[in-house]
């Protein structure tokens, strides 16, 4: 639902009430579709609903006066829309006064000044170019040698402009750039964003459809969950558990191959339904996951049982249930910390809602053994829904696979849980084509979280901290 | 930690034995797409039209495809099937000029290739059995990087082949760079280049990298990072597989040529 306001003040007043009474912000974001057109802030808001009721994200938007290129920042009442407010400046050079850090984030620009001084600190760059296979991303490590008393993050070194790739293409071509927006999450993207098409349509997949898509979804998760273990064990030194593990990993992405052609499931989600059946019959695919399940539950069985392991992640990089619920911590970083909200169980799409997934267990300690936990967790109930998948696909194979989904113009809102929390996508059509496309990554919202973690921790800490949180800077920088 | 000794031990070798021995995964792989020998009466515009890339075009009535520009939708094979066709195996996609990736080869690429393979050879004549790869992300979408992760996993396990990754440009020998050329990366890219000691050889891996992909054309990127460092392998796919990436590598190193035989 979309409401708007006469001014921004009236907007974030309302905003600022309605995360207090227990709603989570989603994201702050401006636009202008045509260059002399006025900017337009648009605020979303996450609402859990209750009981059987779904729930939604609502958009509360402000229109500024034609002209206007400063407006009161919303940082210092909602700290959330920290980052958010330093891309509304980098994309359209909107100053918000009163933002406590308005220094460049996606684009790059002046380096920021250093946080801390004092005697004997320093600071220790972390990239862009990492050491190892990583994606680009500046870490600035301000220590006096051992303690990390502030972290400086830049990410603007692989900004892609990708959001403005987006502009003037029609769906199906949008859908693979959905999917190329944060590549380890592809299936994701693809799906939020033909929710967002979908819900302009009124139209939604067909039944064997809405389960493939949640096959696909499912087997990405556990790939992502396995990738974070994989590096949290390599960062242990643990050899041989990192080789089982990402040979359990190779094992998934060669399954999701063997049912579409891509590792990474790129091309089966389309507006409207899927592209195609999986190229393995129901009962294989059973056999598949049976076969996977007992084996990745057992190496990760022993993982957690290896203390010297679980040494390294107690108590390591904690992030406060506080923090997370004000922050509205996404994915496994806020189910670690006591704040849960999965869109699958919450704002249910496709085939959740008949799937019964059932509630995450609660957690609070929010250090990187229990996000780890979470992930764990996470992979046994994305096993558990494979199952059922394989038995109700068994049904329809002949199915219809796809409806039509072309609406001409129209905005809406779409959203999917991906391995590493919420993605959502506003998308705008106008003539068949996109003529704005926001995606927002739970990398974006999550990953200025790192600042807060390293209470107490040590440089070398710093692996299984960013390990743990396991984000993709494609999906920040975008 | 004794518990992790038996686990080891459990699934045997789950290594691939690929160059030496085929293997089925790598041949089946679903490469880029590539225009069949058919003549189409249709009108150019019905088969251009079909790429969101603009891989495709029509002069003279010879239809081409451009696997440096192809991510792999599949849209062309799906509309098209007796025009379009998947390649298949890995080793198609890799190619010592740009031009190369086009398919059917255009009059002029042979001589080129002729003589990029020539040069290619004199800088990897010094490349032994130890080879030392350095990976820059110039703006990809993470995709490529999980993949050449696995390559340090047990499957492919790159080791036996005397690679190895290097966290300093010091001491590598091979430039792996992805990403659509983002240009907040440039500036490290280079340095990374210039940091590297003669002999050198830069892959640009996968189609991000080469063209650009579905990026290219935007403001944020220099579409592709041929315009940054000279690329030596063009090496298409969205993202590659790790075949198609290990491949590459052992073009780069001398032991494989761009058909698919082993040169020493």
């Amino acid at each position: 639902m979309t409401t708007t306001e006469p001014d921004v003040h009236a907007l974030w007043k309302i905003l600022e009430a309605r995360i207090v009474a227990g709603d989570r912000f989603a994201g702050l974001f401006a636009t202008r579709i045509a260059d002399r057109d006025p900017v337009t802030l648009s605020a979303h808001v996450a609402v859990k609903g209750d009981g059987e009721a779904g729930g939604d994200i609502d958009t509360l938007e402000v229109t500024l006066p034609p002209g206007e290129t400063r407006y009161p920042s919303l940082t210092r009442r909602v700290g959330a829309a920290f980052w958010y407010e330093r891309v509304v400046h980098d994309e359209l050079g909107l100053v918000p006064e009163g933002h406590p850090r308005l220094a460049p984030l996606i684009r790059p620009g002046d380096p920021l000044p250093r946080h801390v001084e004092g005697y004997g600190l320093f600071t220790i760059p972390h990239g862009p170019v990492r050491s190892g296979v990583l994606e680009s991303i500046e870490y600035l490590v301000e220590t006096p040698g051992e303690a990390i008393p502030h972290l400086n993050m830049r990410v603007f070194y692989k900004h892609r402009g990708v959001a403005r790739r987006f502009t003037g293409m029609r769906p199906p071509d949008a859908v693979l750039l959905a999917e190329r927006t944060e590549g380890i999450a592809s299936v994701a993207h693809a799906l939020a964003f033909c929710h967002a098409v979908e819900r302009m349509a009124g139209c939604a997949p067909p039944p064997a459809a809405a389960l493939i898509r949640v096959l696909h979804a499912e087997l990405e998760r556990i790939a992502n969950h396995i990738d974070v273990a994989v590096r949290l064990a390599d960062a242990a030194g643990l050899a041989v558990a990192t080789a089982r593990l990402a040979l359990h990993k190779e094992r998934v992405m060669r399954l999701v191959s063997r049912m579409c052609g891509s590792r990474f499931g790129r091309g089966v989600v389309v507006p409207g339904g899927v592209s195609a059946l999986p190229r393995l019959t129901p009962a294989e695919l059973r056999a598949e996951v049976e076969g996977l399940a007992k084996q990745v539950t057992d190496d990760a069985g022993a993982l957690m049982a290896t203390s010297s392991f679980l040494d390294r992640l107690r108590g390591t990089g904690p992030l406060t249930p506080a923090r997370a619920r004000t922050h509205g911590a996404l994915g496994p970083i806020g189910k670690a910390a006591g704040f849960a909200d999965d869109n699958r169980l919450t704002r249910p799409y496709d085939g959740y809602p008949d799937l019964a997934l059932p509630p995450a267990r609660a957690h609070e300690a929010g250090d990187a053994l229990i996000r780890l936990r979470v992930r764990w967790e996470e992979v046994d109930q994305s096993f558990g829904l494979l199952r059922r998948v394989a038995a109700e696909l068994a049904g329809r194979t002949g199915d219809q696979l796809r409806v039509s989904c072309e609406p001409a113009a129209g905005r809406a809102l779409g959203w999917a849980e991906a391995p590493q929390g919420e993605v959502l996508y506003d998308v705008a059509l106008a003539g068949g084509r996109v003529v704005h496309c926001q995606p927002r990554s739970a990398s974006f919202h999550n990953l200025v979280l790192m600042h807060e973690v390293f209470t107490g921790d040590i440089l070398t800490d710093f692996p299984f901290i960013e390990a743990s949180f396991g984000l993709s800077v494609a999906g920040v920088a975008l | 930690m004794s518990i992790w000794v038996l686990r080891g031990l459990r699934d045997g070798v789950v290594t691939t034995r690929w160059p030496a021995k085929p293997d089925p995964y790598a041949d089946a792989w679903r490469g880029p797409a590539r225009p069949l020998d058919a003549p189409d009466s249709g009108r150019p515009a019905d088969l251009t039209d079909l790429c969101p890339t603009g891989a495709i075009t029509v002069t003279g009535g010879t239809v081409r495809v451009d696997q440096g520009r192809c991510i792999l939708c599949g849209r062309c094979v799906a509309e098209r099937p007796g025009v379009f066709a998947w390649s298949e195996g890995v080793t198609g996609p890799a190619a010592l000029t740009r031009e190369q990736l086009v398919i059917p080869e255009l009059p002029e690429t042979d001589e080129a290739v002729q003589a990029a393979r020539a040069r290619l050879r004199q800088r990897t004549a010094a490349l032994r059995r130890s080879v030392y790869v350095r990976h820059v992300d110039a703006g990809s979408d993470g995709s490529e990087e999980w993949e050449i992760q696995a390559l340090l996993g047990p499957v492919y396990d790159l080791h036996r082949l005397g690679v190895f990754v290097t966290a300093s440009p010091r001491h590598a020998d091979v430039l792996l760079v992805t990403g659509a050329g983002a240009r907040g990366m440039s500036g490290p890219l280079r340095t990374t280049y210039d940091g590297m000691p003669d002999p050198k050889v830069v892959i640009a891996t996968g189609t991000d990298a080469v063209s650009g992909g579905l990026l290219a054309g935007g403001e944020a990127v220099t579409g592709g990072v041929g315009a940054t460092v000279p690329v030596d392998i063009w090496l298409a796919g969205s993202p590659p597989s790790p075949f198609g990436i290990l491949n590459a590598l052992l073009i780069a190193v001398g032991y494989l040529t761009p058909d698919g035989r082993r040169s020493r």
